[in-house]
């Protein structure tokens, strides 16, 4: 047990973790008797997803990179990676990829131990990560006469979206997507229907922006990188838009407002921080092969994230976005071209900039991924820039999404314990 | 004989000069001149040159340079090619270049936009989002906004009003050099003894910074200097390299390949230069549009692009057939996704058809090439001795 965490015999389980947990259970039985009801399935990515427009077509949707990153948490991502460098891939490519193909040449079980059904349909919405697009055309090779729809986003390279843009992929979304949606599906677009699954949309988002805002609380009351990527999984898994994401987040928001009211830190997996003695900004993804252990050298010592990077991968609302009923597609087309990895440099580090300061940041830290170059190119000058400008303390570190290959234990612990050696003795000059 | 070889050592050096002296040189004479550097894959250079502007093709350092500055910017499991450019940006190599442009091909590439912002280097930084898709209404309409927006930076700088007739005149001297340096890759395939590998590479790289102008006339004393018998053919085999569009291999490469039983007779070397194929309009009212059409439907095929209805993999294979090549070497960089990832596609088209193939990996700077030099060595006598089991077609 960690000095800083307060023992439990039992974490006892929030109403969120439970709602969470039968929401993931449900969309896993429906893609397992997928080919007995007939629903037809689509995999996408979750930066960019389309969800509010797959639920308007009554798809079901797979997220290869959320199959790989459970790989990755239940170890079975090594021997997945394993198998697709077998197949001829490089050791040098993302793995994230790997581990989706290695999991497909596996017979592409999922993480309920039940067949993920093929592909009846590829949208390729390549938001801010260009692998994403040799993703899919690997995936074209497994699955060769799937039905593709392929939906180009922009890169937000002036820190602002045109009305080129967006037109641009609103006769994107006109003429490419919707049609091979209605054709897989069988259905009729039906805007009203997308507009009601939008409002829906708006008030998760909103919802999410208010979660996202309780580090501002000290202690904070959650944990914005760690606890935060389960806070996003529902809206990452294709629940945007729906009733039930509503109601899951109205019930997290509830249950981290009575620990602010409380002044309680957040929940580990070994019970709550009692005392918080960093708080830190994260840039980048976590490593998923050594979860638990790569937390724990956090809370271990105190260390709170109050704002991560990694948790707007799927849309970032706290600049203002909200998808806009009245404008379905523009505003589908806006939030694709808002996530974090579709925003230029200059714009990432100024919403870095932004967390630092408004959550009272002690330090900046990148956990560099050797798989995404979409995160990591370019991090080095990003930090040295915050530094300079914010007169921070930064520090980095380097792991994988998924290949555990690339965890170091060691490496990365002695680094994080220089950090917050740094961090201390900051504290005590500014004291 | 003399004057070829005086040529092609120039574009030796120019194609190498990380000072582009003679960009620099030509953009002095006038007033109102400006450089514009690119990074590889493709960009319409025709655009620039309209607009009384040069492109400078920044394609890294190779192995010219030590990199100091530029491994502080990038972590170990990123390529090569970004760190030369920030390096040759840090030390002042790009002084005297206007703007910047970064096309759409890869996360790294595009980021490498972000930093040059960031640094402020150029009075322009733009990344130059190549679409994916090729309906004339959409892609098309887009891409269009993507040209002007490279014209309007410029102009912006040496107020350049781009005429139609400037256009027109512009995208003919390109159509030109490109039909320049295909009759070179077309006489080669049928006499690879003529002129090196080495050599042509040199020749078409150093098309990225010198004037199309001059450019065009060195690659037609070379069309002219190759029509006639010259060397001596040997026994080697004629092999395609695929994988090099972005971080160029060195050229102790290309000369291992070839000194170990290849004629490499295609290639993706500054892929660039030769993107798109057969000539574009250049007699007409709308030269933008005749560009844009260019794009649509006269590209090659290339890692950077998912074309559907048009699968790469099927296009190699037609390549490599049209070419006659005995096998295929996918030379491809280390940590390059774009050129890795498609590799078990390329791998399994190859395998339908029975074509031969080997890869390899290497870096702009890689200068050990014994290994590679025994792995292609095998690779041609596997193919001369059991060459007659490969139906190609």
């Amino acid at each position: 047990m960690s000095s800083a965490t307060k023992q439990r015999a039992e974490v006892n389980k929030e109403r969120s973790m439970i709602l969470q947990k039968e929401m993931a259970g449900k969309l896993f039985k429906d893609l397992s008797t997928a080919k007995e009801t007939g629903k037809k399935v689509v995999y996408t990515f979750v930066p960019g997803n389309l969800s509010e427009l797959i639920h308007a077509f009554d798809l079901i949707p797979v997220y290869p990179e959320i199959n790989a990153l459970q790989s990755g948490m239940r170890k079975k991502s090594g021997d997945y990676i394993r198998e697709a460098e077998k197949y001829g891939h490089s050791e040098d490519v993302c793995t994230y990829v790997k581990c989706d193909i290695g999991m497909m040449l596996k017979g592409n079980i999922g993480p309920t131990g039940e067949k993920i059904p093929d592909p009846d349909l590829l949208l390729l919405s390549y938001t801010g990560c260009f692998t994403f697009l040799k993703w899919f055309e690997s995936l074209e090779d497994l699955y060769p006469n799937v039905e593709i729809a392929m939906l180009h986003t922009p890169y937000q390279k002036d820190g602002e979206i045109t009305g080129e843009m967006t037109q641009y992929m609103v006769k994107q979304l006109k003429e490419e997507v919707i049609p091979k949606m209605e054709k897989v599906s069988g259905i009729k677009y039906d805007e009203d229907k997308l507009k009601g699954i939008l409002e829906n949309s708006v008030k998760t988002e909103n919802l999410i922006v208010d979660i996202f805002d309780t580090p501002k609380n000290v202690p904070s009351p959650i944990d914005a990188y760690f606890a935060g990527v389960y806070y996003i999984g529902p809206i990452n898994i294709g629940f945007r838009g729906t009733p039930e994401a509503v109601n899951y987040y109205q019930e997290l928001y509830k249950e981290i407002l009575e620990r602010a009211e409380k002044g309680l830190g957040p929940v580990t997996p070994e019970g709550e921080i009692e005392e918080e003695r960093f708080r830190l900004v994260v840039e980048g993804p976590p490593n998923w092969t050594s979860f638990r252990e790569f937390w724990k050298l956090f809370y271990d010592l105190g260390a709170v994230i109050v704002a991560s990077t990694y948790t707007k991968v799927g849309g970032v609302y706290d600049m203002g976005f909200r998808h806009d009923p009245n404008r379905p597609l523009e505003s589908l087309a806006e939030y694709c071209m808002n996530c974090y990895t579709n925003l230029n440099l200059p714009q990432r580090i100024d919403l870095l900039e932004k967390c630092i300061t408004e959550y009272h940041a002690d330090g900046f830290l990148v956990n560099s991924i050797k798989s995404c170059n979409s995160f990591s190119a370019g991090q080095l000058l990003m930090m040295r820039t915050l530094e300079e400008k914010l007169e921070i303390p930064v520090g980095f570190i380097e792991s994988d999404l998924v290949d555990p290959r690339y965890f170091s234990y060691a490496n990365i612990k002695n680094r994080l314990e220089s950090f917050f050696q740094m961090l201390e003795q900051r504290k005590l000059i500014i004291e | 004989m003399k004057r070829i070889k005086n040529l092609i050592e120039k574009c030796k050096e120019l194609a190498f000069d990380l000072n582009f002296k003679r960009a620099k040189e030509w953009k002095a004479k006038e007033n109102n001149r400006i450089l514009v550097g690119h990074m590889p894959v493709y960009f319409p250079r025709e655009i620039v040159h309209a607009a009384n502007g040069m492109t400078v093709g920044i394609y890294g350092v190779g192995d010219r340079k030590q990199i100091i500055k530029g491994d502080a910017y990038y972590q170990s499991y990123i390529c090569r090619i970004p760190r030369g450019i920030i390096e040759l940006a840090l030390d002042k190599h790009f002084d005297g270049i206007d703007g910047f442009i970064f096309p759409a091909i890869c996360d790294v590439i595009r980021n490498l936009s972000g930093m040059f912002q960031i640094l402020e280097k150029g009075k322009f930084v733009s990344y130059f989002d190549l679409p994916q898709n090729f309906q004339p209404e959409i892609g098309g309409t887009f891409y269009k906004s993507e040209i002007e927006h490279v014209l309007e930076a410029i102009k912006k700088i040496n107020k350049a009003e781009v005429t139609t007739e400037a256009l027109n005149n512009s995208i003919e001297l390109y159509n030109i050099n490109r039909r320049l340096i295909k009759n070179i890759y077309d006489k080669r395939e049928k006499f690879p003894w003529r002129l090196t590998a080495e050599e042509v590479y040199y020749l078409v790289r150093a098309g990225l910074v010198i004037p199309v102008e001059e450019h065009n006339e060195i690659l037609e004393a070379v069309s002219d200097f190759i029509r006639e018998e010259i060397g001596e053919p040997m026994d080697k085999i004629k092999i395609l390299v695929s994988g090099s569009f972005c971080e160029q291999p060195p050229v102790g490469l290309i000369k291992t390949i070839e000194n170990a039983g290849c004629y490499i007779v295609e290639d993706d070397f500054m892929l660039g230069s030769r993107w798109i194929q057969g000539d574009i309009d250049a007699d007409t009212d709308d030269p933008l549009n005749a560009l844009v059409e260019a794009y649509l439907t006269q590209s090659t095929f290339s890692s950077s692009v998912y074309d559907i209805d048009n699968p790469k993999e099927a296009r190699l294979i037609e390549l490599a057939k049209q070419r006659n090549v005995d096998g295929i070497i996918f030379a491809s960089p280390s940590f390059c996704d774009p050129a890795l990832l498609d590799i078990p596609i390329y791998e399994k088209a190859c395998d339908d058809i029975n074509l031969r193939y080997i890869s390899i990996q290497y870096a702009e700077n890689t200068g050990q090439f014994k290994n590679i030099k025994e792995q292609v060595g095998a690779f041609s006598d596997s193919i001369k001795l059991w060459g007659e089991e490969v139906t190609a077609d």
